[in-house]
């Protein structure tokens, strides 16, 4: 018993200490982002552009297979139970607002969290552990420029983007196999019930989540990144609870933003 | 401050102590580097040589004590301060901490690509200056994973003396290096203190290459300074852990405190 009381708290004085930390980087990144270029201080720019490249671009092939994939199955769900109505049309409405609101935004974050939540903690953790970081320091070059704000920024884009992507993919799906003759729903009928159905807020608040979700995955990263101690064992330590707890905490945010746009 | 005569005083370290959470692990640190010397910390292995080191280029901050370079206390500076004394110093890793992404010549230029406004194509001559100068003419587009180890290490030279320092830091250059390599570096050393007049601050516990460069050496054992002074100071010193270090015996197991050794297996203190 005491031990549970003892192992809660010491797990909640954790979390309160990381997101200390978190906010002590993050007052940091925006003091980098905002205030010092206008000192003269500069962005930069190149780096940024190739993360965008690394987290957005490389990550589409992979996004855009699942997201299509996983608009089929929706699909096929959705007919399993529409069918005995004889309301296949509705499928439309279905694929079009989970994938709006829930589904493209989602994967997209769980995808970017496995290829790119992960790379950015085992670089800076690598980084840390070869003394590349202190390194930075002793030629006076600060990590924050050099390292987290390309990076969080590359980001930030970089998951809006992808998701409105893998929205309009995962749509796709759901319609190609709607229309086949599996289900065999009337093309035009389907593309009218899929516009018919769908307010641009819905995809407001897709697009919106995503945001939110960029920001978790890089700073889950980098926070995971910094934690790294005593060489290659634990880069893979903290490169795995980069990826659980980013996860985590996006299905968490998720549930509150859900919560919100319900009740609002 | 005055001209820069032989008995200049370019560091100077007073009453340093240094923790780890509760454990002290250098105590009552005190010495001087004179302009233009190689001042050699020697001691074995956890002896607390990186912890000190670390706190002579400020990536870490001392429990209690000062650290004057050029007068000014280092310790006491905001971070824009720290910044513009550390271009005036440059360090060389233990690992050399080359950035793995960058090719050799980006390297060494990027000091220069970040706090100057020169040219490109005279960054790029600089660039190769210094490459030729530790050796590696040539190997400016190799990337850090195709050098070998004493060459990463003297790459690693080259960026550090990229901006031109007063001061350069070398934590154990010769670790991990075959005699050959290693004995070229403690040419390189000395040249680069030869050539321009640079302060060199060399970690090591190898005993050769201290005989090979040191102007002044001092000691650690524990975390505590056990000798300071020239080479033939310290090597006259009746003092049994320097003896054991000169004549490179092993620690004699009759000399290890017992109620020592019971603490260390039992981790009580
Ligand atoms: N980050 C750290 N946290 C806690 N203890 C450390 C840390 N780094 C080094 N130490 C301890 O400090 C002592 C001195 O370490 P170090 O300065 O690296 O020794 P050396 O370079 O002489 O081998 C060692 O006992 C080591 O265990
Ligand atoms: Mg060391």
């Amino acid at each position: 018993m005491t031990s549970v009381v003892g192992y809660s708290g010491r797990a909640a004085l954790d979390a309160l200490h990381a997101g200390g930390m978190v906010c002590v980087l993050i007052v940091d990144t925006l003091n980098w982002l905002f205030v010092q270029p206008l000192r003269g201080k500069g962005l930069r720019l190149r780096s940024t552009v190739e993360h965008f490249v690394e987290f957005g671009v490389r990550s589409m092939p992979i996004v855009g297979l699942i997201c299509f994939l996983v608009g089929v199955i929706i699909a096929m769900q959705s007919a399993y139970t529409l069918e005995k109505w004889g309301a296949t049309k509705f499928i439309a409405n279905l694929v079009g607002i989970s994938a709006l609101r829930e589904l493209a935004p989602l994967m997209t974050a769980v995808l970017i969290t496995g290829r790119c939540g992960s790379a950015i903690t085992a670089e800076i953790g690598t980084m840390k552990v070869a003394e590349e970081i202190d390194a930075l320091h002793v030629m006076g070059l600060n990590p924050t420029k050099f390292l987290i704000v390309p990076k969080f920024l590359a980001m930030l884009v970089a998951v809006p983007c992808v998701t409105v992507l893998a929205m309009f993919i995962m749509i796709l799906g759901g319609f190609l196999l709607s229309c086949s003759p599996l289900v065999g729903v009337d093309p035009v009928i389907y593309y009218e019930q899929t516009v018919n159905s769908l307010v641009a807020k819905d995809m407001v608040t897709g697009v919106v989540k995503s945001i939110f979700f960029g920001i978790t995955i890089c700073w889950v990263g980098i926070y995971r990144g910094f934690q790294v101690e005593g060489g290659a064992e634990g880069v893979g330590r903290k490169t795995t609870s980069s990826v659980v707890t980013s996860i985590f905490l996006i299905i968490l945010l998720d549930l509150v933003w859900t919560t919100l746009f319900y009740f609002a | 401050m005055a001209a820069s005569n032989d008995n200049d005083i370019i560091i100077e370290v007073r009453d340093l102590v240094v923790k780890y959470g509760d454990r002290t692990v250098l105590d009552g640190i005190n010495f001087q580097v004179r302009r233009g010397e190689i001042f050699v910390i020697l001691g074995g292995s956890g002896c607390g040589k990186s912890t000190l080191l670390r706190n002579l280029v400020g990536l870490m901050r001392p429990y209690s004590g000062r650290i004057l370079i050029n007068g000014q206390d280092f310790t006491a500076m905001n971070d824009e301060e720290r910044t513009d004394a550390r271009k005036r110093m440059g360090m060389c890793f233990q690992g050399s901490a080359l950035f793995g992404s960058m090719s050799v010549g980006d390297n060494v230029a990027l000091p220069l690509r970040e706090h100057t406004r020169l040219e490109e194509s005279t960054i790029e001559i600089m660039t190769k200056i210094k490459l030729e100068l530790v050796g590696l003419g040539g190997f400016g587009d190799f990337l850090p994973a195709e050098l070998s180890g004493g060459m990463k290490k003297r790459a690693g030279l080259a960026r550090a003396m990229a901006m031109d320092p007063e001061i350069i830091f070398y934590d154990e250059p010769s670790a991990g290096l075959d005699p050959i390599v290693a004995a070229g570096l403690d040419g390189l050393i000395r040249k680069m203190q030869h050539t321009f007049n640079l302060t060199s601050v060399v970690v090591t516990h190898e005993m050769e290459s201290v005989k090979q460069i040191a102007d002044t050496v001092c000691m650690l054992e524990r975390g505590r300074i056990v000798g300071l002074g020239a080479l033939e100071e310290l090597r006259a010193l009746d003092y049994p852990y320097v003896q054991q270090f000169f004549a490179r015996r092993a620690q004699d197991e009759s000399q290890i405190d017992s109620a020592e050794y019971l603490r260390s297996l039992t981790g009580l203190e």
